[in-house]
């Protein structure tokens, strides 16, 4: 399999990478690791007549603040160094082990924290090559007017797939998007949406540049993760839950958001709420696991029969609290 | 640039300077293979998931299939072509020789050079340290330990010190 051509641009700032994508419009796409863009170009699930390349921009390269006055994750930071920088180890240890569980070192050498966040959306009829794709006629996401998963429906259910999506979302991170006509901070929860192919609130020509970790005022946090081997997969269910526990040890407020069984992550306010007001005991940990149990509603688009999936729903947000406990 | 012209780059390739024309769309695999020749760089599931293309760049291991050309642009690459040296083979070509660790062999390039990467950060790694480094390699022969011995087997040599294979390493389960 080979690229299809594309004109490649490498811009020297961010202000000028985001000119050429104003000048590209709709056809051109932004590249850092190339580790989810290159495949899906190679199989024809995307085809941009110009892919801009921001991994070489210092500006999106950066790490910056630590855990008082909260980090700033440029988008280009390789997953490589976001797990070994000593402020995000020491303390933002979650994240780290979230973004361990990401494919494989050589992978994260070249993945990026930007692209990990906004990671296409997955499924068994889309992840495939052309002709595989041309032999069912396609489908709903790309090239196609069917939904495989979901034939009458009018939506597409490819699945949100990425492992530090989850957490960022659970942890009240927030991301900085950046165009020709200026920058907007959005919480990352804001950033996703329940579209398998319109998954993503931002706007075509704006560029990822950072996202910024809360301050650590007492919050702490998890990611498990489901997959079928240990050494490297997709997720097909993630469990992203942060808790923030008074002196006493109730629990204050809490986040629960599940990932890999839909087009967005889902929160669960019922899991939140059965954890809030008193201690993390067995009674409050298995309503909430009760609670994720009853949210979660895969499809039979990924790894595992869904069924099995949304089995699993209620030991990982146990192992999840367990951790937290 | 536009995808007709080609596209001309110099970098530094096994620790030479080198210069390439070829066409922009062009991965740095297949400009490896097919415009520099240097096939020992194995191409496989070309999709980021087998783990034979690693090459090393800036010394880092990437896989050559999800990465431009254009990108090696005054950057320095290493392939398993640039492992021996006057002196002989590198440590751990000789111990992937001695353990049995290449069998067909499609995937020894690869692994090759990631344990290298491995081996540059960490002289002395566990064994699980070395399944970690080596996860995004597949091998569909050995079986992995095999690997991972030759890999323990030159840490130590490089290290300087005398290191014996497990009996069953050699002579199987008896």
């Amino acid at each position: 399999m080979r690229l299809p051509k594309f004109a490649y641009l490498a811009p020297r700032t961010v202000a000028d990478a985001v000119k050429m994508m104003g000048d590209a419009g709709w056809e051109g796409q932004f590249v850092a690791g190339g580790t989810d863009l290159y495949p899906n170009m190679k199989r024809r699930q995307q085809t941009p007549k110009t892919v801009i390349s921001v991994a070489r921009l210092a500006e999106l390269n950066e790490i910056s603040g630590d855990g008082k006055s909260g980090v700033r994750v440029g988008a280009g930071v390789s997953l490589t160094d976001l797990i070994e920088h000593p402020v995000i180890v020491r303390d933002y240890p979650s994240v780290a082990a979230a973004a361990r569980t990401i494919s494989t070192p050589v992978l994260r050498n070249m993945g990026t924290v930007g692209g990990n966040l906004l990671l296409d959306t997955r499924c068994n009829y889309y992840d495939q090559n052309y002709e595989w794709r041309r032999g069912i006629n396609f489908c709903l996401k790309k090239d196609g007017d069917v939904c495989w998963v979901a034939p009458g429906s009018q939506k597409c259910w490819a699945v949100q797939s990425a492992d530090l999506v989850p957490l960022m979302v659970a942890i009240g991170a927030r991301v900085r998007l950046v165009s020709t006509l200026g920058e907007r901070v959005i919480d990352a929860a804001a950033l996703y949406r329940d579209d398998g192919i319109n998954y993503l609130h931002k706007r075509h020509d704006e560029l990822l540049a950072d996202v910024q970790l809360p301050a650590l005022n007492g919050w702490r946090a998890t990611y498990k993760k489901l997959r079928r081997r240990g050494a490297f997969d997709f997720p097909v269910l993630g469990v992203a839950v942060r808790l923030d526990v008074e002196r006493g040890g109730a629990v204050r407020a809490a986040k629960v958001i599940l990932g890999g069984i839909a087009p967005a992550p889902v929160e669960v306010p019922d899991a939140e709420a059965a954890l809030v007001g008193g201690s993390l005991d067995d009674e409050r940990m298995r309503r909430a696991a009760e609670a994720c149990y009853v949210k979660a509603r895969p499809l039979d688009n990924t790894d595992f029969v869904m069924n099995w999936r949304k089995q699993m729903t209620k030991p990982y947000v146990l192992r999840a609290l367990e951790e937290l406990r | 640039m536009n995808g007709k012209q080609k596209a001309h780059i110099e970098f530094t390739l096994n620790g030479e300077r080198a210069e390439v024309a070829f066409a922009p769309h062009k991965t740095l695999l297949e400009v490896l293979r097919e415009d520099l020749s240097l096939t020992g760089t194995k191409h496989g599931c070309e999709l980021g998931e087998c783990g034979t293309c690693a090459v090393l760049l800036d010394g880092r291991s990437v896989l050559s299939c999800l990465v431009l050309g254009l990108d090696a642009e005054g950057r320095s690459v290493q392939t398993v072509e640039g492992l021996a040296d006057a002196a002989g083979l590198h440590p751990l070509q000789e111990t992937f020789a001695d353990t049995g660790a290449a069998q067909c062999g499609y995937c020894t390039p690869g692994f090759l050079l990631v344990a290298k990467e491995l081996l540059a950060h960490n002289d002395n790694p566990s064994r699980e340290e070395i399944k970690e480094a080596l996860s995004g390699n597949l091998c569909r022969c050995t079986g992995y330990i095999k690997i991972y011995e030759a890999v323990e087997l030159a840490a130590a040599r490089m290290r300087g010190e005398e290191m014996e294979l497990p009996r069953e390493a050699v002579y199987g389960l008896e």
